[in-house]
């Protein structure tokens, strides 16, 4: 196990080397700069800046300064775009934003998800199974570009019970139409994995001599069903966290949050180089993270599995 | 209780003393009955650059810097010269030199006094290189003395022709007289810094925990790509004329979402999405509000060698100008007040004398009949060669539809195959300034209020020249309008030569689209280049 | 977003079936897969989309790209579905028809959905497989090399892409094909590795094929069944990354369309009275989807014996 987790870390360190070169490569291959507007700067005004930002450096040279700067002091450098902040600011600001509304939106679609997995399966070829299924099948897709403007009309204009958009340092208003503009279609993904899953682990033996002993249903569920039945959702959970506290650049959008996923688009169209660096390798950090996290929780709930 | 009036008893309960005092009050001018609470939100699109006076490069950053910082001049709601700190101005008889007069009452938020030296201080910082301000190039159209020189690192910053020989008293020397001068004092990039605060802070000196500022109102909060508070300045000289409390700009990208917030009360001015104006406004006509803009939207073709070959057949270019149907445009395409465009420059730039235009009188049938003889004279289009052009436009709804409604019109009456190109923006500008396209959009607003600020664009040397247009006489004739006693002569002649060349098709000038607070007075409507400042505007009681 | 784990292991499950009762196998599954209405109605649901997609257009009155320049500027009142007009969809916010809009749009994104997944399979299957064959060294650095590009947010990396090289199907293309390999080439891997040991593929390896032709004629016929039930999964995932993408406004160029584009503009529209706009690319968004949710269900579940 130790040295499994051991390899997993070992191996993270070149596959966060090779995304800054990946990004670094996509980042001097695109055409137009962090300092280009409609109005061509004077060329002087331009070396200036390049100069104050290190841009004027061959390329290999401004990477190595890169990757020096963010091994030894983590200093990600200023961003260009907005001058009175570094990308550790602009990190530091929208990524408690995204992760809050991240965390709520998975806490939301595991909780919902696996119950009306669960529900649908115990009451399989009912009528709840399919009202289930085709709830579910509805909430995956449907987009969420489309579900969020929905939900703004409805609960802000037409019920006027909550704000339609904001954050407010995230009050318990302004993260409802988030969570729920968020969390649908991943609550989706769960319950229909859950479903399948537990519909086969009810078929298994050793469910079967439970019944037979006469437990009750609950009982079957909670005890001896509910966890392997969670091994193929977990697997799924690990890159669903990832998404979800990375930012969705759709929520952000629709509900003014602030959060990682737009800087992350608006840097890309400014070319705000550091910045776009700064989140990719922030997330870079997390998947691996949380890739990690699943297979020693999967080692864990099944003893059998060996690294 | 609705969510809006919560979150202004909220505030209210922070403003309590700005609202004691202004309790039961009336406009001192008006008279009309003031409401109680005097918050103002608005949307804005994304976030600002920066509220840096010297860093700021963008609409929505100079809009809070005007309520952050006082320069030498503002505008009035017209748009003419009122004083600012500076009560006003000399100019020299050669007008090479300005002396303005500042006021001796006004006041940073920490109490210093605003004196002369740091506008020396903060114009100087415009053209330092080592800030490297991406607009110091306003400097240098400013035609301070020095400032082109040292932008360009040739000379010491402590050599541009400012001075202040006393506290009261800020002296300009330019290179060249400049009538607009003083006009160009209102804008952003002129406005004082706080030496003190600068020096001690760096590049962090603008957050809410560090920034001295001498408008009429203080950064209160600042949370980036979210929103921007500013509060009164109690320190502010005229603070006592001064109703708004507090202003909120909210991010808001999308334009739908915008609305949709507007009407559920959580914003006081919105802008209209792309083609609802005209339901709006007939659903709420005292909200809707079309405010005219210093700004002109046009094609550019290609005229540079790469461009395409029948793009520089004159006849072509007239006819495609002629196909345009603008009644459409501005009207079905867009209606939210932008008109019809048969020149660069829009009409109500400040003294500005439209030519005759032939095309402007003619109905579109004739335009659209003499278009297919030109088309046909030069062997193109139905019955002659097939001709097949593409259009660049940046990324947008509303750029989209206008190149979707061009290409329709060229193809139905020229018999010309369009193919549409978008690019997101830094592409765009990258190959647009290239000259790697046939036809490409371009819009262009009025830096100050002149014709020569669009007219510069068509000349040889321009910078902003896309269309890589190049006619001896026009470059002659603007560079005579900068000596010129009356230039405006030159400005028409030249409108008349583009006209006939057709290096640009104009097709509207702007004209922006507001949903406004009913109660909300005091908005600038008639201020083409919309410059309002927050202590302007005030809320009057509703019934 | 990602195809499950579970899916993989069924699957594996599946294949070996596959590969010991030989042809009769596929004779099973789709009798197996007949029995599953919802996989059947999935099916039809399936070839009437595409029907419509690539014939429906003879039926539309008008072009995609004309303009109805007297709708135009008045859609909310005169634009709606009309039969008599010829705007069996209304039109759009341009007085474009939207019907043809439509096809063209479901046209786009079924394509995108099928060539995404189709390089997605055949690279991850390709690769899985000479990974697996050739083992040892070779093997461990492929699948390092899939743990790797596995750490990397490709989302943010295919936002990157698209702005920088500028939109096009293509890039479209590959970029989303290129996300989704990676599962695919770990599945097929762990296949390969049980296949490789064979009599037939011994066999052939005496006579002394080459490696590449034995991967080619012999390993990879007998991942099929994998193969196929893992890309109808996919397909949808790519039609729901590419309305992401148009949403962002990087999907295919105008006058073009697709169904994320369609929806995209649509919801835009939607407090404006024009629902049509969002509701007829919505609905065979929607019917889409669900019907290749359901045929991927149904052909693992065919497949897959234990899930009876």
């Amino acid at each position: 196990m130790f040295n499994f987790v051991l390899k997993r870390i070992l191996i993270a360190v070149p596959t966060i080397l090779i995304l800054i070169v990946l990004s670094f490569m996509l980042m001097f291959a695109a055409p137009g700069g962090p300092f280009n507007s409609e109005r061509p700067l004077p060329p002087q005004v331009l070396a200036n800046l390049e100069a104050r930002y290190g841009l004027d450096q061959p390329y290999w040279k401004q990477m190595y300064d890169y990757v020096v700067n963010v091994v030894t002091r983590f200093d990600f450098g200023p961003s260009f775009q907005y001058r009175d902040r570094t990308v550790t600011d602009v990190i530091m600001q929208g990524f408690p934003v995204t992760l809050t509304y991240g965390f709520w939106s998975f806490f939301v679609a595991v909780i919902v998800g696996v119950s009306l997995g669960v529900v649908a399966a115990i009451r399989h070829n009912t009528w709840l199974d399919y009202f289930a299924v085709g709830v579910t099948v509805g909430a995956q897709v449907l987009p969420n570009f489309v579900m969020a403007p929905i939900l703004v009309l409805v609960f802000t204009l037409w019920l006027g019970w909550l704000p339609g958009g904001g954050w407010q340092g995230g009050q318990w208003q302004y993260l409802i139409l988030p969570v729920i503009a968020l969390s649908t279609s991943y609550m989706a993904s769960i319950a229909r994995i859950t479903r399948s899953s537990m519909l086969e682990v009810l078929n298994a033996g050793f469910i079967r001599t439970a019944r037979a002993k006469g437990l009750p249903t609950w009982r079957i569920i909670l005890g001896h069903a509910l966890k392997p039945a969670m091994l193929p959702v977990l697997s799924y959970l690990g890159p669903a966290f990832v998404l979800m506290i990375t930012g969705s650049v759709v929520i952000d959008v629709y509900f003014s949050t602030g959060g990682i996923g737009q800087f992350f688009v608006n840097s890309a169209f400014s070319r705000d180089y550091a910045v776009i660096m700064g989140i990719t390798i922030l997330v870079g950090v997390l998947t691996i993270l949380f890739n990690l996290v699943v297979d020693v929780l999967y080692a864990w709930i099944d003893p059998k599995i060996r690294y | 209780m609705t969510l809006k009036t919560l979150l202004k008893a909220s505030s209210a309960i922070v403003l309590l003393s700005a609202i004691a005092a202004n309790a039961q009050a009336t406009h001192p001018e008006t008279g009309e009955a003031l409401a109680e609470v005097q918050s103002f939100t608005y949307r804005v699109l994304d976030e600002h650059s920066s509220v840096d006076p010297q860093v700021v490069e963008d609409v929505t950053g100079s809009e809070i810097v005007r309520d952050l910082f006082e320069g030498l001049m503002n505008q009035d709601a017209a748009g003419e010269l009122v004083p600012g700190v500076a009560t006003g101005f000399e100019v020299s008889e050669d007008g090479l030199t300005y002396t303005f007069t500042l006021r001796d009452n006004a006041r940073w938020s920490n109490g210093d006094p605003v004196v002369a030296s740091d506008f020396v201080f903060a114009w100087k910082r415009a053209v330092d290189p080592e800030l490297a301000s991406e607009y110091a190039w306003f400097m240098e159209l400013m035609s301070i003395e020095n400032a082109a020189a040292i932008i360009a690192g040739e000379m010491d910053k402590e050599d541009l022709g400012v001075t202040a020989p006393d506290d009261q008293t800020f002296v300009v020397t330019l290179s060249q007289p400049l009538p607009y001068f003083a006009q160009m004092t209102t804008h952003a990039t002129t406005f004082p810094v706080h030496p003190a605060t600068v020096e001690e802070f760096g590049d962090r000196w603008t957050r809410p925990e560090n920034i001295v500022s001498n408008g009429a109102y203080v950064l209160r909060e600042h949370v980036p790509q979210e929103r921007l508070v500013r509060v009164r300045n109690e320190m502010y000289w005229d603070n006592e004329n001064t109703i708004i409390d507090e202003v909120t700009a909210l991010v808001i990208n999308d334009v739908n979402q915008g609305l949709t917030r507007y009407l559920a009360g959580e914003l006081d001015r919105t802008e209209v999405p792309p083609g609802q104006f005209q339901r709006l406004s007939a659903e709420y006509p005292d909200q809707a509000i079309s405010i005219p803009r210093l700004c002109s939207y046009y094609y550019n073709f290609n005229l540079s060698e790469g461009g395409p070959e029948a793009l520089q057949d004159v006849r072509v270019r007239q006819a495609m100008n002629l196909a345009v149907n603008r009644d459409v445009i501005v009207n079905n395409v867009l209606g939210a007040g932008q008109t019809a465009a048969y020149n660069f420059t829009p009409v109500r730039t400040a003294g500005f004398t439209l030519p005759d235009l032939p095309i402007a009188n003619m109905t579109q049938e004739e335009r659209n009949a003499m278009a297919v003889e030109l088309m046909t004279e030069a062997g193109y289009g139905i019955g002659g060669q097939p001709l097949s052009i593409e259009l660049l436009y940046n990324t947008d709804e509303a750029h989209r539809n206008i190149a979707v409604a061009l290409g329709q019109m060229w193809q139905q009456t020229l018999g010309i195959q369009t193919t549409l190109a978008n690019q997101e923006w830094q592409t765009f500008l990258q190959t647009r300034g290239n000259q790697n396209y046939e036809m490409a959009r371009g819009a262009w607003c009025g830096d100050y209020n002149e014709a020569s600020t669009f007219l510069d664009l068509v000349t040889t040397n321009s910078g902003y020249n896309d269309a890589a247009y190049s006619n001896a006489e026009v470059d002659q004739l603007m560079a005579d309008a900068k000596t010129a006693e009356d230039p405006q002569p030159n400005y028409t002649r030249v409108e008349e030569i583009i006209a006939e060349e057709v290096p640009i098709i104009p097709i509207y000038h702007y004209a922006d689209g507001y949903m406004f607070n009913p109660e909300l007075r005091g908005w600038p409507v008639d201020n083409v280049e919309q410059n309002w400042y927050s202590r302007e505007l005030y809320f009057v009681a509703g019934e | 977003m990602y195809p499950d784990k579970t899916t993989a292991d069924t699957l594996v499950g599946a294949a070996h079936l596959a590969e010991v009762q030989g042809r009769s196998l596929w004779k099973d599954a789709r009798q197996r897969f007949m029995r599953n209405k919802a996989a059947v109605a999935g099916m039809i649901a399936l070839i009437l989309v595409t029907l419509f997609a690539f014939f429906g257009g003879f039926l539309a009155q008008w072009s995609a790209q004309e303009i109805n320049w007297a709708m135009m500027g008045n859609v909310a009142q005169a634009g709606g579905p009309s039969i008599a007009n010829g705007h069996y969809f209304g039109v759009d916010e341009l007085g474009r028809d939207l019907y043809a809009r439509t096809v063209q749009g479901t046209r786009i994104s079924l394509l995108v959905g099928f060539v995404g997944a189709a390089i997605a399979v055949i690279v991850g299957t390709l690769y899985g497989a000479i990974a697996g064959y050739f083992g040892g060294r070779t093997d461990g650095i492929m699948m390092r090399i899939v743990d790797i590009l596995m750490a990397i947010p490709f989302m943010f990396v295919l936002i990157l892409m698209l702005v920088i090289f500028g939109r096009s199907i293509l890039m479209l293309f590959i970029g989303i094909g290129l996300i989704s390999w990676l599962d695919m080439s770990r599945i097929a891997r762990g296949q390969t590795l049980t296949l490789k040991n064979k009599e037939f593929v011994e066999a052939a390896v005496a006579i002394g094929v080459r490696p590449m032709t034995i991967i080619l004629r012999h390993i990879v016929p007998n991942l099929l069944g994998l193969v196929i039930v893992y890309a109808t999964l996919l397909v949808p995932t790519m039609i729901i990354t590419e309305s992401f993408i148009s949403f962002l406004g990087l999907g295919v160029q105008e006058p073009a369309t697709s169904l994320g584009a369609l929806i995209s503009a649509g919801a835009g529209q939607m407090q404006y009275g024009v629902i049509w706009q969002l509701a007829f690319p919505l609905f065979f968004f929607i019917v889409t989807l669900f019907a290749f949710f359901f045929v991927g269900d149904g052909l693992r579940d065919a497949l897959d014996p234990k899930d009876r």
